[in-house]
């Protein structure tokens, strides 16, 4: 085994670390940054809980190593409020919308839908439930996801000046 | 579950990858990393050595000329979908490429790594061998280039050697205004398919079918062509009977069940899917041509 | 201004939705150790020899335990001291750790203490076990033979238990009934399937334990390890953190769970486990495989006159606990319906599979799937509308609250408090156009499609006792929290108590801290499951806190100088009522804080105590019931069936619950969605495999099939409320109650949709190859060729 010496940028913040070989993006983030709002929910890539943004797309963080985002920009849910606590509007749509119960799926479907409102900022309701199929819930149904991620399209057309 | 042990290699040009793979033991390529991170995570695989080949930018990029479409191995299924060029001169890409997987595992898979894979069910293989596409190959003997055919060896064996590596994948493309079909049936969204099909069809200006290629996927043990089929159709008119006629050689396909469906069950579904596919390709062939 | 039945927003999200929620294995520990257990590859085999000296020699590992050395730091060789439910052999109680003999595949074997996870797992790999394979037993119908294998040696036969749930003269309905219709049905297992996984820390300091758990039932698992690791109730503490779904499994303590707190009291270590999906497939309890043979007796206009049959339930190789779920189902088949005589069999049969307990519904579902289908067998057969065939036998409203002559587990009479049953089926199928949709289905098929509709009714019993803790306690701050042993899966349960506890006191739900499931705050709970949470702890919290209030105003009044009742509590100020007084006396004060009255109540050594008074500015209840109360729901869908593929595709869901009075309607239905889909989940995608030596086949979420929002619909919610008479807060319980009708719901709008090909549903999942099949084999009915 050897350790990697990586940097990186993590929610716009510089990173250097040293990794091992095997050491799952996941749990880099997770166990070594302490940054543990990103879930690990399968580990075979299957349930879109640990889904983060690498260079502004969303990649599972189960099926990266760590050492493979050397000189890479990582961004996770806690990087997704602004510096002075405000909420991103995903996550003010998805409070308001009754979007998450028990938060765990949460994470994973914030950082898909940040890319796909990105690209698709009126999206439909089908066009969102195809955005998160890589995502699964156990608690909502799904519905209020999708209620939510339409409320947070409004909020970010409504900032656009 | 968390991958066993490995000694981590990041190659950075294609010669200095072939060369790790020549040096180091039982060692694995790391493409996209969908499917093999996932393997490795459940301890189905255990090698020594793995050989990153996401830092060599040569390996990415799609070119259009001389009527080849010409797709680097490390270029990410997402850019083939959200290409224009592409889905202009092959509008078959975009349209498989929404039933591959999801958005995440699209933007890190490779189309040189899903061929590698060769899951029985994956959909670039046999848009690969629909296209009588030519693979190209790197390793320590230089570069040879592979026929999507005789690439294709076994279940999930290609004719690709442990010291090699594919950098390239040549689609002949179809005349414009080709008509195109793609059906698939898998449980869930971006699942595997239980059976998909697709198939590229001309025709003359009477209607009847001049040229057709047909490949089915998830009911063989890898990608196949349905050539009986594709030779069922030459010579007559598009259309409900001849596809119908076509269809029914789905029921000779050597099909291989599992948890998701029986053999028996995959060919229903694979000429039920080529019905479609051959329908969709008829109306869209009228249409454009 | 009242907060009660508003759907204000949650106080568990900001967290949640900022990565700051705290999950069980985002907890950090110093110098924690981690855990992987080795499991059974072998459904069932004797253990001749395990060799662990090339794991115990890896780098980075501590210890690698078998049930041997474990023992020495426990009090007991066997999890549970006995049974609540009758008389089961000993060795259906599992050891922690395996014995020599295996019985199912994934059960643990050996528990890896390593530095890292990693590590534990390249050790885990390096145990070398010789199994001498024993024959196993996957189905349970063919396990009860006489000739079976045995699911373990030291029981001779796989038939468990078996008894007798009825009433009423069954014989003589049956000699008596115009029509007699029989058929089999059966539902297959799934898994509870909460995105995060089991888990478990054991944090050690100096003899004393930590542990925070990711469960259900926090005092369940307290009690457990007091009683097995010998500790003193004060060397025990358990925390349940955020747990990111319940759905069933984490209500169990498992064997996984008494190892590695074992191996923390062994090693004087602290130490770790955090499921993995795989694991959860192998160990976490699954549900559903019933199998049901029924007979219906009615008379020539389709009322029931009698119910019979037999139900062979699928335990497992061990029982995780009480084997209560075949009873839940014997007693509660017969729904919403008056059923006037009923005799049952009910055979507990052993498998050497996942043992069997609660998933979201808990034995409810397949009842429910019998007795619906049963309804629309009858109308098929007497020609009659599948809607009215349940109007003419539904409890009437007129008969409420009506008892069921059956007995519920805790020996209490069946008694549906409330629910207008017929109300609510009229409602719901004048929303989706019962009547119009013949019309439309005609219309469809002209087109070459086959669309169908279906509906199913249910009933629940819910707010399982015997009791759930609340306190509520005021800080010298002013600032009001409450303890329950109730838990938090993410139903919102916090948000929902504080509510009920904000209303009394003026404030809004998020001036309230809400503390689920630590035991160091609160000694006595049961915990969450059984859709029994609002109705037992918010009965609690609702007591508690108007205590608290009522001591609140007494102090005030005599500080104030006025009577309690001229007191109103406004934004955690105690007021003199303004309308009360006649003359307002500017130098007297008006009103006084609930921190300054708290801080009164903690007393001042030597100083005056006021009299009357217990000391804390607080209140603990302990809301006691044995009744449940029942909620109910009717459900209809629309499907469209793809005749050539068999693929089912919901094209509407619409679904009326009545849960009584509703604190906060959108958490409500928040959870009647999450348990439809986990119905529709149930009825077309979720199939555990095993193969006929009882190896799992689906042990990947690539295998076994949970939907996407691709496959779930988007869902219409009506609601009812009828309010419990048995609670002070008029609730139902909610969160199971959506899943149980929808499998029914499914099959009946697939048979409608396939009624020229005759397609009967009685087995669950329903998946397209099945339905191929006999979409096949009605056609060639149809056309002889």
């Amino acid at each position: 085994m050897t350790l990697h010496n990586i940097k990186l940028t993590v929610n716009g913040l510089p990173v250097e670390a040293a990794v091992d070989d095997r050491l799952t993006l996941a749990d880099f983030l997770r166990h070594q940054l302490n940054l543990t709002g990103t879930h690990i929910g399968c580990e075979h890539g299957v349930c879109g809980a640990c889904t983060i943004l690498v260079d502004n797309v969303s990649a599972r963080s189960c099926l990266m190593l760590a050492v493979q985002t050397d000189g890479l920009a990582v961004r996770t849910v806690e990087g997704l409020q602004a510096t002075d606590g405000t909420l991103h509007p995903l996550q003010a749509a998805f409070r308001d919308n009754h979007g998450l119960q028990c938060g765990y799926c949460t994470p994973g479907m914030l950082m898909t839908l940040v890319e796909f409102l990105g690209e698709n900022p009126q999206p439909s309701a089908a066009d969102v439930r195809e955005a998160i199929s890589g995502n699964l819930c156990r608690c909502t149904g799904y519905q209020r996801i999708v209620e939510s991620a339409l409320d947070a399209a409004k909020r970010l057309n409504e900032q656009e000046p | 579950m968390k991958p066993p042990p490995f000694a981590y290699h990041s190659a950075t040009s294609i010669p200095e990858a072939i060369q790790l793979l020549s040096k180091l033991e039982n060692a694995k390529l790391l493409a996209g990393g969908q499917s093999l991170m996932a393997m490795l995570n459940l301890r189905y695989l255990h090698p020594e050595n793995l050989v990153d080949i996401n830092r060599i930018p040569e390996l990415s990029g799609i070119t259009i000329d001389q009527g080849r479409l010409r797709i680097g191995a490390m270029t990410r299924q997402q850019a083939i979908k959200a290409s224009a060029e592409v889905k202009a001169a092959a509008p078959i890409f975009a349209e498989t490429l929404a039933y591959v997987g999801h958005r995440q595992t699209r933007n890190r898979g490779t189309i040189g790594g899903s061929l590698c894979h060769l899951d029985p069910a994956a959909e670039l293989p046999a848009l690969a061998l629909l296209h009588d596409a030519m693979v190209t190959v790197a390793g320590p003997r230089g570069e040879r280039k592979i026929e999507m055919a005789a690439f294709i060896v076994d279940y999930m064996t290609t004719a690709v050697q442990a010291d090699e590596l594919v950098t390239l994948i040549e689609f002949p493309l179809w005349r414009a205004g080709h008509g195109y079909g793609f059906a698939e049936f898998a449980r869930r969204h971006g699942d595997f398919a239980i059976a998909a099909v697709a198939c590229l069809m001309e025709s003359d200006s009477e209607g009847r079918m001049t040229r057709v290629a047909i490949s089915v996927a998830g009911v063989a043990a890898t990608a196949i062509r349905l050539t009986a089929a594709e030779a069922a159709l030459i010579g007559k008119v598009a259309g409900p009977e001849a596809f119908a006629a076509a269809a029914a050689c789905c029921a000779d396909i050597a099909a291989v069940g599992d948890v998701h469906g029986s053999a028996e069950y995959r060919k229903k579904v694979a000429a039920v899917m080529l019905r479609r596919a051959l329908t969709d390709a008829q109306s869209r062939m009228a249409k454009n041509g | 201004m009242s907060v009660m039945g508003k759907s204000v927003r949650r106080i568990e999200d900001v967290p949640l939705i900022t990565g700051k929620g705290r999950f069980v294995d985002d907890v950090r520990a110093p110098g924690v150790l981690h855990g992987a257990f080795l499991r059974s590859s072998q459904a069932h085999a004797k253990i001749q020899r395990i060799d662990a000296t090339a794991a115990k020699a890896m780098p980075g590992v501590h210890a690698v335990l078998l049930l041997d050395d474990i023992l020495p730091v426990m009090t007991r060789r066997r999890m549970m001291g006995g049974n609540r439910s009758g008389k089961l052999p000993e060795t259906l109680i599992p050891t922690a750790l395996a014995e020599d003999e295996v019985c199912f595949a994934g059960q643990p074997i050996a528990l890896v203490i390593a530095d890292s996870r990693y590590l534990a797992e390249d050790a885990a790999e390096r145990i070398e076990v010789d199994y001498e394979p024993l024959p196993a037993v996957s189905d349970c119908r063919r396990g009860i033979g006489e000739s079976s294998p045995s699911v373990q040696t030291a029981i001779k036969s796989n038939l468990i238990t078996s008894y007798d749930v009825g009433y009423g003269d069954v014989e003589a309905a049956f000699k008596n009934a115009t029509h007699v219709f029989g058929d089999t049905f059966s539902q297959h297992r799934g898994g509870g399937h909460s995105i995060e996984g089991r888990g478990m820390l054991v944090e050690y300091s100096s003899g004393s334990f930590t542990v925070w758990a990711s469960t259900q039932k926090p005092h369940d698992l307290y009690q457990m390890l007091v009683d097995l690791l010998e500790l003193d109730e004060n060397q025990l503490r358990v925390i349940t953190p955020d747990v990111g779904g319940g759905f069933g499994p984490k209500l169990i303590v498992y064997p996984e769970d008494i190892a590695l707190a074992a191996a923390a009291k062994l090693l004087k270590r602290s130490v770790k486990w955090t499921e993995d999906r795989r694991e959860h497939f192998l160990g976490a309890i699954q549900e559903r495989d019933q199998y049901w043979t029924m007979e219906i007796a009615t008379d020539s206009e389709g009322l029931i006159l009698g119910l019979r049959g037999k139900l062979l339930h699928d335990l497992g190789a061990y029982a995780y606990q009480d084997v209560n779920l075949p009873y839940n189902s014997a007693t509660s088949v017969s729904g919403p319906y008056i059923v006037p005589a009923y005799a049952m069999t009910v055979e507990v049969g052993l498998t050497n599979k996942v043992p069997v307990s609660s998933v979201r519904g808990a034995g409810y579902p397949q009842p429910a799937f019998v007795m619906e289908r049963l309804m629309d067998r009858i109308a098929r057969e007497l020609g009659l509308d599948r809607a009215e065939v349940r109007r003419r036998n539904i409890i009437p409203v007129d008969q409420m609250p009506y008892e069921k002559p059956l007995k519920a587990r805790s020996g209490a009479a069946i008694v549906y408090d409330s629910g207008d049953y017929l109300a609510c089926q009229a409602e719901i199928l004048a929303v989706a156009d019962w009547d119009g949709f013949p019309a439309r289905q005609a219309a469809a098929r002209k087109d070459g499609r086959y669309i169908g509709i279906g509906m199913a009714n249910a009933v629940k019993g819910t707010g399982r006792g015997p009791f759930e803790s609340g306190m509520v306690r005021i800080s010298a701050s002013g600032r009001i929290s409450i303890y329950t042993g109730a838990t938090a899966m993410g139903q919102g349960l916090a948000t929902a108590l504080a509510q009920i506890c904000a209303d009394q006191f003026g404030v809004e739900a998020d001036d309230v801290t809400v503390v689920a499931g630590d035991t160091a705050m609160i000694p006595l709970g049961l915990g969450g499951f059984a859709s029994r949470q609002l109705v037992t702890a918010g009965s609690s919290v609702l007591l508690a806190s108007r205590a608290t209030a009522t001591k609140a105003k007494t102090l005030a009044g005599h500080i104030l100088g006025v009577a309690a009742e001229d007191l109103e509590i406004v934004q955690g100020d105690v007021k003199i009522i303004a309308a009360k007084q006649l003359v307002v006396d500017k130098k007297k004060p008006q009103s006084i804080s609930l921190g300054e009255l708290s801080r009164i109540l903690r007393g001042a050594p030597g100083y005056a105590f006021p009299e009357g008074l217990e000391p804390g500015l607080e209140a603990t209840f302990h809301f006691r019931t044995d009744a449940l109360a029942y909620a109910n729901a009717t459900h209809v869908v629309e499907v469209e069936v793809d005749p050539e593929i068999g693929e089912v595709k919901i094209l509407r869901y619409i679904a009326l619950q009545d849960s009584g009075r509703l604190i906060n309607p959108v958490i409500v239905d928040g959870q009647v969605h999450g348990g439809i889909a986990h119905g529709i989940s149930n009825a077309l995608f979720e199939w555990m495999g095993y193969d006929e030596n009882a190896q799992p086949v689906t042990t990947t979420f690539a295998e076994y099939l949970l939907p996407t929002a691709m496959e779930i619909p988007p869902f219409e919610t009506l609601y009812k409320e009828s309010p419990s008479p048995i609670n002070p807060l008029g609730v139902k319980g909610a969160g199971e109650v959506g899943t149980i009708p929808v499998t029914a719901a499914i099959a009946s709008a697939i048979e409608d949709a396939l009624t020229p090909f005759g397609v009967r549903v009685l087995h669950a999942p329903i998946n397209p190859e099945q339905l191929l099949e006999m979409i096949e084999e009605g056609s060639k009915k149809q056309r002889p060729s």
